[in-house]
């Protein structure tokens, strides 16, 4: 059964489409990440999906419950880090958790035993009677990632969990995040603008834009969309259209003095590249990453309706029109 | 529903906003002061040069002090949900498996909790300037003690409520000050706490009577200083009836709130 499964979910702010049509489906024990720029929509999916924000038409379900008819249900099951801090800064954090043990309305001792539990988690035991507001903007998220799980959600959102967190304590979030999913089958659906936890984290992602899913499958998937390597050549006076003729160039995009190309049997091909585009400054040649993914979505043009198919096809339009 | 569970929910908002309430000791403080000089200063002020037949003006006004320190801290209670949105807090409570008329009930609760230290204090500093002989007449005894608290729960829970109201629809806190400022100071210049209501010009009976205020002073008054306009019962009637009422449309404000 999917965990998660959304059907034509929309949301409209007077006019403003935030959320279009959406269809998604999460299997069970899945880390699933939702992507897109500024603005894409994923806050409002998340907040849809934890039953704070009313869908303007559609349907979600998720762990079974639909999120309009049985709040209850759902947010019952559910866990959620929000995007912006929601702790209270005038209580501890130790009343901030005993708070929510409340709310969650969970027995004394299980409360005080998992206030624990998470102190010691998200490494906060030491801080725990202190002010949140005298709290740094990292301990303070790490603080509310905790506060999600204590009540042993069975699917847990996390709306930029890692944003402002230190190398040291997003590793740890990862590998907290892998563990739940690993051991205890939660489900978690994370948005993020890091490309390299995406990558590492999620077992499938989506891509959103302007509300819409444009992209959707596994990152190696999606890796292999962009149809080779990726090679970047800084140049001064780039003459992309001779570069546009070579066959095996799949895609080109420019940006602040540097092409990047995605190139099939790229070894095979870079002498001839070089050669064709003259004169440059410093090459480079890799695997995609989903920073590459990202990118070359985001260049592609307005997703119209009419646009048939799954992205490649989209990729292929947009070099058309070009 | 759970009643159990909706229990705890309504307990763990209590739990926040007291915590809350006691961190903010110039809030407490303020709220103390603030009647106090209503009472001495304008009270006493007044009083040479205003008589009313039968009490001492300081003692006539002491009950419309105590209602107008409740109604200021109640209707203002109301901006902490403004505040809760801004910061997001309102989030957590709303994602929380606990109905929206458990929280509205909470928040009642909370609020109601710092009017009534608020109102204790004051009759407390009430029952000291009596006693030392500052104002006089006034009928300070256990069971006018507890009966003025019952008034002034009723009341608190009313205003409460209104506020929450007024919050619930409310995008900033300086919208908030704005719009309960316009209400807050008609009730209480409506409400007969600084003159009696017996004689007023033909203009002004209707609005003071529609003035829910006007019942919880009264009823104050009847109690405290056994003069009053009607009868008592028919006080705390209108009261609750009103209390009963703002916190129907609270709950539904609640209800269609966003976040
Ligand atoms: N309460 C609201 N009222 C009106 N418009 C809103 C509201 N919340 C979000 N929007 C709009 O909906 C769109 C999607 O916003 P959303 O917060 O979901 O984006 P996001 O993908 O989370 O972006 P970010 O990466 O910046 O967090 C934006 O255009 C935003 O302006
Ligand atoms: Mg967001």
């Amino acid at each position: 059964m999917a965990i998660i499964e959304t059907e034509d979910l929309t949301k409209e702010y007077d006019g403003l489409i935030a959320v279009n049509k959406l269809n998604l489906k999460v299997e069970e024990g899945e880390i699933f990440g939702l992507l897109g720029p500024n603005g894409a929509g994923k806050s409002t999916t998340l907040l849809m999906l934890t039953t704070i924000v009313r869908p303007t038409s559609g349907t979600a379900r998720v762990n079974g419950f639909d999120v309009v008819h049985q709040p209850d249900h759902v947010r019952r099951s559910i866990g959620i880090v929000f995007q912006d801090p929601s702790s209270d800064d005038t209580l501890t954090a130790y009343e901030n958790l005993k708070l929510h043990g409340m709310l969650y309305n969970m027995p004394k001792d299980l409360r005080e035993k998992r206030i624990k539990e998470v102190l010691e988690l998200v490494d906060l035991t030491d801080r725990k009677d202190d002010l949140v507001k005298q709290y740094s903007g990292g301990m303070r998220r790490r603080l509310e990632l905790g506060r999600g799980l204590m009540h042993h959600p069975k699917i847990v959102f996390l709306d930029e969990p890692t944003l402002g967190l230190d190398p040291q304590s997003r590793e740890n979030i990862w590998h907290y995040v892998e563990k739940l999913s690993k051991e205890e089958r939660i489900s978690v659906i994370i948005t993020t603008h890091y490309m390299d936890e995406a990558d590492k984290l999620c077992n499938r992602l989506a891509i959103i834009d302007k509300g819409r899913i444009v992209a959707s499958d596994s990152p190696e998937m999606l890796k292999k969309v962009i149809g080779g390597d990726v090679i970047n050549i800084k140049i001064k006076y780039p003459d992309l259209e001779k570069i546009k003729k070579l066959d095996f160039v799949k895609k080109i995009t420019e940006k602040n003095g540097i092409v990047s190309l995605a190139v099939t049997d790229a070894n095979k091909h870079l002498a001839q590249i070089l050669q064709v585009i003259g004169n440059v400054d410093s090459v480079e040649l890799r695997s995609p990453t989903l920073d590459d993914v990202f990118l070359l979505w985001k260049v592609s043009p307005q997703r119209d309706e009419s646009a048939e198919g799954g992205w490649a096809e989209k990729i292929v339009n947009y070099r058309s029109k070009k | 529903m759970d009643i159990y569970k909706e229990l705890n929910g309504i307990l763990a908002i209590w739990y926040r906003e007291i915590k809350v309430f006691l961190r903010e000791k110039s809030r407490i403080v303020a709220s103390i002061v603030n009647p106090i000089l209503w009472l001495l200063v304008f009270g006493g002020g007044l009083g040479s040069s205003v008589s009313i037949p039968g009490v001492n003006y300081q003692s006539f006004i002491f009950p419309g002090i105590l209602t107008q320190a409740v109604l200021f801290s109640s209707v203002f209670f109301g901006v902490y949900i403004v505040w809760d949105r801004k910061i997001d807090f309102l989030k957590e409570v709303l994602v929380a498996p606990i109905s929206r008329t458990s929280i509205f009930m909470g928040k009642i609760i909370g609020g109601a909790t710092d009017s009534m230290v608020q109102s204790i204090i004051l009759l407390l500093i009430g029952l000291l300037l009596s006693r030392v002989g500052l104002i006089s007449g006034l009928n300070i005894t256990a069971f006018s003690l507890f009966a003025a608290l019952i008034i002034l729960f009723l009341s608190t829970c009313a205003f409460v409520s209104v506020g929450l109201i007024i919050g619930s629809q409310m995008e900033s806190p300086e919208g908030f000050q704005l719009i309960s400022s316009f209400l807050i100071f008609p009730l209480f210049f409506l409400s007969g706490a600084l003159f009696p209501i017996n004689n007023l010009p033909a203009w002004l009976t209707p609005l003071t009577l529609a003035d829910p205020l006007t019942y919880s002073v009264d009823a104050l008054r009847s109690v405290l200083l056994n003069v009053s306009h009607f009868r008592f019962i028919f006080d705390v009637g209108v009261l609750a009836g009103f209390t009963v009422l703002v916190i129907i449309i609270g709950t539904y404000a609640f209800k269609k709130m966003k976040v």
